[in-house]
């Protein structure tokens, strides 16, 4: 028995060997978590008042996200929801993509798989990678994604970086004073935004936390009902196992 | 109940059918763990189909909306996200649970005669499944599945003379387009499963003709008491019937830890520029078949010369078919083989994974002479089959199976 477990269990992990392949710049990692709804609200409001001008969300629906993320109905439809849309809709965007290409030279991706495409990691340090550039025409360059078509739309909260900001840079104290040393971000500004470096950091995570819960709204039913599942998977084996013993008990 | 039985019996032989298939058919009961995937093949199939006709209530088979109905049945059809993830996950299942199984008829010899046709059999499954999945992967319309199919149905214009105009049939149009969609969804749907289910039933009746092989690849049917029971043997039902709900319970367990937590399989289930929709005006960076067809594509691109690598390509899976003929020993078992046979069928399994390994990254120079290497180690194995099985020396077969 013991053997038919790890060679089943041999013949799943092994298909998992082929790790991903590496990135090219160091980046912050984070760890999402779609389970803290407070995080995830800030991170809706967020992308409806900065990205859903340009960005749709277009396979996921208003409702859905107003009842997953613990916002009753008509606070959502209130607040959270602009124009005529009904909350039951999906929720798309008004910008017509013809017009979107020449303004941006490309259209603005649909937003509602970026997590599952990109990565938390990987939105994480976009979203904190623009500078100045003046070369580029909206005047900002991106060091995780270069010569992007995007505005850096959060500049008043995050400010413009003069330079190009350092991501994945281990945080080094000194000893001494306790004064930070070396940190990832940005080292000094052209333009200051209205939030200190840690508070725009942690919006950009409430912001890339929903972005995670709406690639996949099913994450957490489904890691709920897998328990079960799994609990009676496991309870079931020792009655078939008995099962079968008992019926080859004279087997020899 | 019985009156019912008799009934139906007078009309329709169920219950001799019952007791040729089940009850009174005798399997060796040697069978170790690599006995389980022949019917854990028959959980994956029928997981496939089950979960297959809910999500084609809700998928829409056009280059508009296909994408979009995938994400409608993640989000908005009552479990539709486990059905989905039953489905993708399944398909990966599949062909591990084939390829185990395949495994296991190379190590006890169970293509050799009298079993050849279940052996045929089972390689024509292999390759209606494979171009059952590699149909339904363009079904979700994204990224990967639009250049998957672009990269493979391209193959056949490396064919001369009629390359081109064949692969313009398969697509049915100058690229992968709505057409293309439409008519890989009819087949993926309708036309191979119903030859999948066909095979399926050939391969198990011609196994029951011959009886199941067993791990020392002896004949149990040699060796019968007075009532033409063969001695070694025992009915399938109850004792294999008992058996196989273990093997199936454990294979639920993996199967259903990665459908419930990790469905994606860090990409390699569902790979990651599939939540991008197709897109026929942008080429991915990498694009990189799904893990079951890569030791194949491994050998495609270790082959300098488009036409030459699908020769090969196709070579490395016909081959298989002529295996039983390729064997030359006296012996079936792997148990009582030579160290040649030993050491060429580990080379191979070796090999097999490795340019699995090769066919997911990105080719480098150092990378292709590798693949070329193992390559010529794949084909090795069976073209020089006929000489290294006919020259060890093998072990003495027993003349009842043992239990281990």
């Amino acid at each position: 028995m013991k053997k038919l477990i790890t060679a089943l269990f041999f013949v799943f992990a092994s298909t998992g060997l082929f790790a991903a392949g590496g990135v090219s710049i160091p980046m912050d990692h984070i760890e999402p978590d779609i389970r803290d709804q407070e995080s995830l609200q800030r991170g809706l409001a967020l992308f409806t008042n900065y990205c859903f001008a340009c960005h749709s969300m277009k396979y996921a629906r208003y409702e859905r996200a107003a009842n997953d993320l613990g916002i009753p109905n008509e606070i959502f439809e209130e607040n959270l929801i602009f124009g005529d849309a009904k909350i039951g809709e999906l929720m798309s965007i008004a910008m017509p993509e013809d017009l979107a290409k020449v303004w941006f030279g490309t259209a603005p991706p649909d937003l509602t798989l970026t997590a599952r495409l990109r990565g938390p990691d990987w939105l994480y340090n976009y979203l904190r990678g623009f500078y100045a550039d003046p070369k580029r025409p909206y005047g900002v360059n991106n060091v995780v994604f270069k010569d992007v078509g995007m505005p850096h739309v959060l500049a008043d909260l995050q400010g413009v970086c003069a330079d190009k900001p350092q991501l994945g840079v281990e945080p080094e104290v000194d000893p001494l004073s306790g004064r930070i040393i070396k940190s990832s971000g940005c080292a000094e500004f052209s333009t200051e935004g209205t939030l200190s470096p840690e508070q725009y950091d942690e919006a950009i995570y409430d912001l890339v936390n929903f972005f995670e819960y709406v690639g996949e709204p099913s994450r957490i039913q489904s890691v709920e009902l897998g328990r079960t599942v799994l609990i009676f998977l496991a309870f079931f084996f020792i009655f078939v196992y008995f099962l079968n013993k008992e019926y080859w008990r004279d087997i020899h | 109940m019985q009156q019912l039985i008799n009934w139906i019996d007078q009309r329709l032989p169920i219950v001799k059918a019952f007791e040729d298939h089940m009850s009174k058919y005798y399997a060796p009961k040697n069978f170790n763990f690599l006995y389980f995937f022949g019917v854990l093949s028959f959980v994956v199939l029928a997981n496939q189909l089950l979960t297959g006709v809910w999500l084609t209530m809700s998928y829409n088979p056009s280059a508009e909306s296909a994408f979009a109905s995938v994400e409608y049945i993640m989000r908005d059809v009552e479990y539709g996200w486990l059905l989905r993830y039953l489905h993708s996950t399944g398909a990966s299942a599949f062909f591990v649970v084939v390829y185990m199984h395949m495994f296991r008829g190379l190590m006890y010899g169970s293509y050799k005669k009298p079993r050849e046709l279940v052996w045929i059999f089972g390689m024509t499954i292999y390759l209606a499944l494979m171009a059952e999945a590699f149909m339904g992967y363009l079904l979700p319309w994204g990224q990967m599945s639009y250049w998957g199919a672009q990269v493979i149905v391209n193959l056949f214009g490396a064919i001369p003379y009629i390359g081109e105009g064949l692969s313009l049939w398969i697509r049915g149009d100058y690229l992968i387009s709505g057409i293309t969609l439409n008519r890989f969804f009819a087949l993926h749907v309708v036309a191979l499963p119903i030859v999948i289910i066909a095979l399926v039933v050939l391969h198990v009746l011609a196994l029951h003709t011959v009886g199941s092989n067993n791990p020392d690849g002896i004949e149990i049917k040699k060796n019968k008491d007075e009532n033409g029971i063969p001695k070694d043997g025992i009915p399938f039902h109850p004792f294999y019937t008992v058996h196989d709900m273990v093997g199936i319970v454990v294979f639920l367990f993996v199967f259903c830890a990665i459908v419930f937590f990790f469905p994606e399989m860090g990409g390699y289930f569902i790979e990651k520029p599939n939540f991008e929709p197709a897109n026929p005006l942008k080429t991915p960076d990498h694009i990189a078949p799904v893990w079951y067809f890569t030791p194949f594509y491994a050998i495609l691109r270790a082959v300098p010369d488009a036409f030459l690598g699908v020769v090969a390509m196709g070579g490395a899976i016909a081959v298989l078919f002529v295996l039983p003929w390729l064997d030359r020993s006296p012996v079936k078992s792997m148990r009582y083989k030579g160290w040649l046979s030993k050491i060429w069928l580990v080379a191979f399994v070796i090999s097999f994974c490795i340019l699995g390994y090769l066919g997911v990254v990105v080719s480098t120079p150092e990378r292709t002479l590798l693949a070329q290497i193992l390559t010529a180690v794949y084909f090795a194995y069976f073209l020089l089959m006929p000489w290294y099985t006919s020259i060890e020396k093998t072990k003495p077969v027993p003349e009842r199976v043992t239990m281990k």
